[in-house]
C-alpha cells in the first residue's frame, strides 16, 4: 500500500506526458486524486501498526500531513479541468504531469521513514513544482520561478547539511544505520547534544526556507503572485504542509533527546517574526495575490509558534495545517477566478468584484473572513486555542503579541479585500468572457464547507490520529497502544486546560 | 597525496573562485573542485569499500564531465564571458571568503569530533565552502556563475558528507549527487528561458516583481 500510493500518482504523470488529447488528459487529475484518496483512507485504517525497521509507512503525523495535501490536492484537481479549459492556449502536458508528480513525491515525503528519504523526498519535490510556477511562460513568471529555485535549492542543500549533521550526533552516540526515525528517538539521551543543535538550526533555516518563515520567505510573493491560483494553493497548503512535516520529523528526534526547549525558543521567534513580516508587507498591497502569499508567511508563522508552545498548542498548530490548507484553496481559487474575469490582479483595476463574480466573489470574502479567525471555520478554532495555551502556559507575552498581530492582519487585509469585493467599479476595468460556473465554484465550496464542517466537528478517528500525530510530534517513537486516548469520552474542540 | 593537502586545495579553489570574473573560469573551478572532492575519499584510504568507491568514482563523472558539459552548452547559447559589475567586489568578496573561512575554524573548533576520529580539516572545509557557495549566490548577477555558487554549496555539504561517509548508506550520498545533476539540470533549462525572454542572462533584468 505505501508504494503503491507513491506510484500511482508517478505512473500517472508519465502517462500524462505520453498522452496526446488534451481533454483525455485532464481528466486524469480528478481520477487520480480520488484513487489516491481513497487507497489513502484505506491505508490509515492501520496508522498504529506501524512496523517498527520499516523504510515506507504511515504513522498518524505522516499520515494527518498527507490526508490534508491528498483532500487538498482532491479539491484543485475536481478545479483543473474547468481551470485549463479557460486556458485554451496554454500546452498543460508538462503542468499536469507535474502536478500528478507531486502528489506521488508528496507521498513519498509523508511515508518516509529516514530522514535521507524525507530530504530527497523535499528536494524532488521542488524540482517538481518549479515548472507549474513558470505556466503563464512569460518574463514575469521566470523571475519567480528562478527566485523559487535558486532560494528552494538553497533551503534544501542547508536541510541536507543539517541532516547530515543529525547523523553525525546519532554517531557519536554510537548509533549507525540505518538511522530511522523511530531509532533516532529511542535513542534520543545518546545524541550528541552540540550537533543536535546545530543540526537542528540548519534544518529549521532550511525547511524554513521551504516553508517560506519570514525573513526566508522573499521567493514567496513572487511564486505564489505570479502562478495560476490552483498552482498557489498547491504551494500554500501541499508543498509548504510537507516541508513542515519534515522540521517536525527533526524536532520530534530533538525533544526526543531532551532538547525541546532550546527548539522551542527558535520556532516561537520564527512564528512571531514571521507574522510581524507579514502585516508589515500586507499594509497597502494592491496585489490580491501577493497578499494572500503574504498570508501564507503568517500561517507558516502561526504553525511553527504552536509547535514552539507546545502541549496544546502543538495540537492545533496540527489541526491549524489542515484549516491552513482548506481555506488557502478557497482563496486562492476564487482570487484565480477574480483574474482570469478582470484579467488583473491589481486593485485599482479590480474593484466590485461581487457584482461581476458574484459566487467567486462570495467565496473570497467568506475565506477571508474564515483564515482570519470567524468563528466557526477550522482556523478559529486552531488559532483560539494556540492563544490560549500561549496564555495559560506562560507564555503570557507571545500570547498577548500573538493576538495583537493577528488582529493587525485582519484589519490589514481586510482594507485591500473589501475593496476587490465591494469597492467601486473602476473606470479601467477590463471585462473578459469569464464567467463563475458550476466547475469553477463548486470545489471551492466544497473546500469550504468541509473547513466549516471539520471546525464543528472533528470525527473520532480523525481525533485520534491527531493525539497520535502529537506524542510522536514530542518525540515518542512509535504511537503506544496503552496509550491510546478514551474515544468514547465526548470531548468539545473547543477546549481550554 | 595526503587527504589534508587535497582539503587544503579545495579551500584555495574556494578564494580563487570568489576572485575570478571569467564566468568560464568559475565553470571550470568549481569542476576541479569537483574532481578534488571526489578524490579525497580515495586519498583517506576508504577506496577499499567497494561502495564508496562506487560513490567517488560517480561523483567525479558528474562533477567532473556531465555538469561541465551542461554548462559549456547553455555558456554556447548565451554568449556571456565575463561576469560585469558584480553586487560585491572581487577584493571584499576575497575579504569576505577569507573572513568566512577563518569563522569556520572557530565555528568547527566547537563542534567535537567522535573520540578515535583523526582531527582532520573536513569540518572547517566543508563550512568555508558553503560560505563560498553562498557569497558567490548572493554577491554576483549571472544566473550562471549563480549556479556555479549552488555548485560549490553542495560541494561544501558533499565534504561534511565525507565524514560519515563509511557509516552513510549509498541513499543518501546518490542523493546529494542526484540533487545536484537534477538541479543543475533544471537551472540550466530555466537559465535557456531566461535568455530567450531577456536576451541575457544577466539576473538584473530578474527585478520586476517587488513590493
Amino acid at each position: 500500500m505505501p508504494v503503491l500510493l507513491i506510484a500511482i500518482p508517478l505512473l500517472a504523470a508519465a502517462l500524462a506526458w505520453f498522452i496526446k488529447a488534451p481533454a483525455i488528459r485532464v481528466r486524469l487529475l480528478p481520477a487520480v486524486a480520488l484513487i489516491h484518496l481513497a487507497l489513502l483512507i484505506i491505508a490509515l485504517r492501520s496508522w498504529r501498526d506501524l512496523p517498527h525497521g520499516a523504510w515506507l509507512g504511515l504513522d498518524a503525523l505522516g499520515g494527518w500531513v498527507l490526508l490534508v495535501i491528498s483532500v487538498l490536492f482532491t479539491i484543485c484537481a475536481l478545479y483543473a479541468p474547468s481551470y485549463l479549459a479557460l486556458r485554451p492556449d496554454r500546452d498543460h502536458r508538462i503542468f499536469t504531469a507535474c502536478l500528478l508528480a507531486f502528489l506521488g513525491l508528496a507521498s513519498l515525503l509523508a511515508q518516509a521513514r529516514h530522514p535521507g528519504v524525507t530530504w530527497v523526498a523535499m528536494e524532488t519535490t521542488t524540482l517538481a513544482t518549479a515548472p507549474l510556477i513558470y505556466f503563464n511562460r512569460n518574463r514575469r513568471s521566470i523571475e519567480a520561478t528562478w527566485k523559487y529555485l535558486v532560494l528552494g535549492s538553497v533551503g534544501i542543500a542547508l536541510a541536507l547539511l543539517g541532516t547530515l549533521f543529525v547523523a553525525y550526533a546519532a554517531h557519536m552516540g554510537g548509533i549507525e544505520e540505518p538511522l530511522h526515525y523511530t531509532r533516532l528517538m529511542a535513542a534520543g539521551e545518546q545524541l550528541s547534544r552540540p550537533w543536535l543543535r546545530a543540526g537542528f538550526v540548519l534544518t529549521l533555516v532550511g525547511y524554513g526556507t521551504k516553508m517560506g518563515l519570514a525573513p526566508l520567505h522573499t521567493w514567496k510573493p513572487d511564486a505564489y503572485g505570479e502562478t495560476p491560483g490552483i498552482v498557489g494553493a498547491l504551494l500554500a497548503g501541499g508543498v509548504t504542509s510537507c516541508a513542515f512535516l519534515a522540521l517536525l520529523r527533526i524536532y520530534g528526534v530533538v525533544a526526543a533527546a531532551g532538547e525541546a526547549p532550546f527548539a522551542r525558543e527558535l520556532l516561537i521567534g520564527f512564528g512571531i517574526l514571521s507574522m510581524a513580516w507579514a502585516l508589515v508587507f500586507m499594509v497597502g498591497q494592491v496585489d490580491f495575490k501577493r497578499l494572500l502569499a503574504y498570508s501564507s508567511v503568517e500561517h507558516m508563522g502561526i504553525l511553527v509558534l504552536g509547535i514552539g508552545i507546545g502541549g496544546l498548542a502543538a495540537r492545533f498548530a496540527l489541526f491549524h495545517l489542515a484549516a491552513n490548507a482548506l481555506v488557502k484553496s478557497v482563496l486562492f481559487l476564487s482570487a484565480g477566478n477574480i483574474h482570469r474575469s478582470y484579467a488583473s490582479k491589481q486593485l485599482p483595476f479590480v474593484t466590485g468584484a461581487i457584482r461581476r463574480t458574484p459566487v467567486s466573489a462570495g467565496l473570497f470574502l467568506v475565506g477571508f473572513l474564515a483564515i482570519t479567525g470567524l468563528p466557526p471555520f477550522m482556523p478559529f478554532i486552531s488559532e483560539f486555542n494556540i492563544a490560549a495555551a500561549a496564555l495559560t502556559t506562560g507564555h503570557v507575552l507571545v500570547g498577548v503579541l500573538f493576538l495583537v498581530l493577528l488582529a493587525g492582519i485582519f484589519i490589514t487585509m481586510s482594507d485591500t479585500v473589501l475593496q476587490v469585493v465591494f469597492g467601486v467599479p473602476s473606470p479601467q476595468r477590463v471585462r473578459t468572457p469569464y464567467k463563475d460556473t458550476f466547475a469553477t465554484t463548486a470545489p471551492l465550496i466544497l473546500a469550504l464547507c468541509l473547513a466549516l464542517g471539520l471546525g464543528t466537528h472533528l470525527p473520532a478517528p480523525l481525533r485520534a490520529m491527531l493525539d497520535g500525530a502529537v506524542l510522536t510530534v514530542d518525540g515518542h517513537p512509535l504511537p503506544v497502544h496503552e496509550r491510546s486516548l478514551d474515544l468514547t469520552k465526548p470531548q468539545s474542540l473547543v477546549e481550554v486546560r | 597525496m595526503s587527504p589534508d593537502f587535497l582539503i587544503a586545495l579545495t579551500m584555495l579553489t574556494n578564494f580563487t573562485l570568489v576572485a575570478t570574473s571569467r564566468v568560464n573560469k568559475a565553470i571550470q573551478l568549481a569542476v576541479v573542485q569537483g574532481v578534488l572532492l571526489g578524490l579525497i575519499p580515495i586519498a583517506m584510504g576508504l577506496g577499499k569499500h567497494f561502495h564508496i568507491l562506487l560513490v567517488a568514482l560517480a561523483a567525479i563523472v558528474v562533477k567532473g564531465w556531465f555538469i561541465p558539459f551542461l554548462f559549456r552548452r547553455a555558456l554556447k547559447q548565451a554568449h556571456i564571458q565575463r561576469e560585469v559589475d558584480p553586487y560585491v567586489g572581487y577584493t571584499v568578496s576575497l575579504m569576505l571568503c577569507a573572513a568566512g573561512t577563518g569563522l569556520s575554524l572557530v565555528l568547527a573548533h566547537n563542534l567535537p569530533l567522535k573520540p578515535g576520529t583523526t582531527p582532520s580539516f573536513l569540518v572547517p572545509a566543508a563550512l568555508a565552502t558553503l560560505f563560498t557557495g553562498f557569497l558567490l549566490l548572493v554577491s554576483r548577477r549571472k544566473a550562471l556563475t549563480q549556479v556555479v555558487g549552488y555548485l560549490v554549496l553542495e560541494n561544501g555539504v558533499y565534504l561534511f558528507g565525507l565524514l560519515l561517509v563509511e557509516d552513510m548508506p549509498i541513499l543518501v550520498e546518490t542523493g546529494i549527487l542526484l540533487d545536484l545533476f537534477v538541479g543543475v539540470f533544471v537551472m540550466g533549462i530555466v537559465i535557456n528561458h531566461i535568455r530567450v525572454a531577456f536576451d541575457s542572462t544577466d539576473t538584473r533584468h530578474l527585478a520586476e516583481l517587488k513590493d
